[in-house]
């Protein structure tokens, strides 16, 4: 399988990445490039084989219900690039 | 058998021989960082470290000082160590090379970085790697190349130090810390250590705990240390291992004393030589060096079986799947809202959109986008599924093999020694890719991997040789690379041509 140009703009769309028309022909040139590369698991038979889902198999531990962290906004919103009383601001969203 | 050494010269010491010499008071443990201090400054030519941070090593080397002559040292106490700037580092800049996380200053600790400090150790800075470990020559990274210590014979050409933890490998081959941290997800500890003459150690998927490591693929990822000797491997890997309850998948059950694995006779092991691996086109000198590692150990009492791994050449392709798919995820949070970057836009997804235009670099935005592309409705089967079935069948590959009672494979650890700045890739990513051909399939199948350097080539630069082993068997690694280290000898850079 190989990617168009609008597959490129739709998929830098659905990745929230920016890219200007300029840029389309050489990314769908390296994007092709690894789709023909991992083409190569074409060949392999995969019928009746399970995906792997865990690399170590193991139990998952549950952690009690409980609270054990907080009080700590200040902390959390600190590195934001744009804060007001402990809470993130972002672009108006809602008109 | 240290007492005459100068100040200046305790940066060549290994990591337990600086341990054998606080504890027997040669020297101070500020002493042993303002060494380091020294070093790393007129080092900058190399770009290891992306943050020093001498004060703070100074700190921590006078609190060593004071528990060292109270007797009550930790198993790493005063020993100075660089950090690979994607562990999260407390009240400390942490951002894995990307300008997306612009002067991000964590305020937690990441799990393993946090047992380093509880054993004494003193964190010099923050060293240099691949923009979110994406890469295989640490070229990626928003703060420049690092250039590699070694050089080619009767060259001054800039080679890289492999990646993505280039900036790890550097500075231990170029004594700017006794051994550093770093990450693996397809052959960034394993290969830049080959590159660099250094020994690197991926331990079993879940040994060491990921919390406040920043992630790349989560289901490959695991951090572990590039050391000066196999030694000092053992040692920094006990620190850095154990269970974590906030790691859901780090593994609860005990870590073993690796050191004491070293120098254990390997009499009896059985080793496979996976017959796959004899890539058509392989370089005829890392071909003979892998016949040598055979001799070696053969020499040392160990019996050669020939394996195959019919898979194994799927492994990277794979990869390619696997790892961009979950990169894509992970890297989904970097949105401009609760750290670093943030450009302007006319509504939130220009915002958004800009912002990771910006802030991401290349190769960093095409593996999101593949990941993207591959998790998209109506391509999901055909790729992500595909190649997580490709997964279990090359785990089962090692599975089989290790049934049969090999105790441990040995292959060479990558297709060729290091490349020049600007030689691989920028016409194809898939070249670059093709450097992690024979690591990245210990990622996808989980297991331990450990690169020990075994020789230099014809240029002059060193190779490795990787040994892979079973599950939470890495003692098994440490007893074989030490029969490595003993017969090919160790590898240090000649000249500081850098200083």
């Amino acid at each position: 399988m190989s990617v168009d140009a609008a597959t490129v703009k739709r998929v830098a769309h659905l990745s929230r990445i920016a890219v200007d028309d300029a840029d389309v022909p050489k990314l769908q040139g390296e994007l092709n490039a690894i789709l023909g590369f991992v083409e190569q698991l074409n060949e392999v038979d995969v019928s009746g084989v399970e995906p792997m889902t865990s690399v170590t198999p193991m139990v998952m531990k549950k952690r009690q219900d409980i609270v054990n962290d907080g009080e700590i906004a200040s902390e959390i919103v600190a590195n934001a690039p744009a804060s007001e009383d402990d809470y993130f601001m972002v672009p108006k969203v809602i008109e | 058998m240290f007492s005459d050494i100068p100040v200046t010269d305790l940066t060549r010491l290994t990591l337990t021989e600086a341990r054998e010499g606080l504890k027997a008071k040669q020297f101070s443990a500020t002493e042993l960082a303002k060494a380091h201090i020294a070093a790393v400054e007129q080092a900058r030519a190399l770009n290891a470290y992306v943050l020093e941070t001498p004060e703070h090593a100074l700190k921590q080397a006078a609190a060593s000082d004071e528990k060292l002559a109270k007797g009550d040292a930790g198993p790493l106490e005063g020993l100075p160590l660089g950090i690979k700037d994607l562990f999260a580092t407390k009240g400390v800049r942490t951002t894995a090379c990307s300008r997306i996380l612009g002067n991000f200053v964590p305020p937690y600790e990441s799990t393993v970085s946090s047992q380093l400090w509880r054993d004494g150790a003193v964190m010099l800075g923050k060293l240099n790697n691949d923009e979110f470990a994406m890469g295989s020559s640490n070229e990626s990274s928003a703060f420049g190349p690092v250039v590699n210590p070694w050089r080619r014979a009767q060259s001054s050409a800039k080679l890289v130090p492999g990646g993505s933890s280039g900036g790890s490998a550097a500075a231990v081959a170029a004594h700017l810390c006794l051994a550093a941290t770093a990450t693996d997800t397809g052959g960034s500890i394993r290969q830049p250590a080959a590159f660099t003459g250094t020994v690197g150690i991926k331990p079993t998927y879940g040994r060491c705990s990921r919390w406040g490591i920043i992630a790349y693929a989560s289901s490959l990822d695991q951090a572990g240390p590039i050391g000066k000797t196999v030694r000092d491997c053992a040692v920094m890997l006990r620190s850095m291992a154990g269970h974590d309850p906030k790691d859901t998948t780090c593994v609860d059950r005990p870590v073993p004393d690796y050191e004491a694995s070293v120098g254990r006779s390997v009499k009896g092991m059985r080793i496979g030589i996976p017959k796959e691996y004899r890539l058509e086109g392989l370089n005829a000198e890392i071909d003979a060096l892998w016949q040598q590692g055979i001799d070696w150990l053969k020499a040392a009492g160990a019996e050669i079986v020939e394996i195959s791994l019919p898979h194994a050449k799927y492994a990277l392709p794979a990869y390619y799947i696997v790892a961009p798919a979950e990169a894509s995820s992970n890297l989904a949070r970097y949105d401009g809202v609760r750290y670093g970057l943030r450009e302007q836009g006319r509504d939130i997804v220009e915002m958004y959109e800009k912002t990771r235009a910006a802030g991401f670099g290349a190769e960093v935005r095409r593996r999101i986008m593949i990941g993207t592309y591959v998790l998209s409705s109506g391509y999901y089967d055909a790729y992500y599924l595909r190649a997580q079935k490709v997964r279990t069948l090359l785990k089962r590959d090692f599975e089989q093999v290790y049934d049969q009672g090999i105790d441990a494979v040995l292959t060479p650890a990558t297709p060729s020694s290091a490349f020049g700045i600007g030689e691989q890739g920028s016409s194809d990513p898939v070249e670059m890719y093709l450097n992690d051909v024979f690591t990245v399939t210990v990622n996808m199948a989980g297991l331990p991997g450990i690169s020990v350097p075994a020789g230099l080539d014809s240029q002059g630069l060193p190779l490795g040789l990787q040994l892979i082993g079973r599950p939470f068997d890495e003692e098994t690694l440490f007893s074989l690379g030490q029969v490595i280290e003993e017969a090919a000898g160790r590898f240090p850079v000649g000249e500081r041509w850098w200083a």
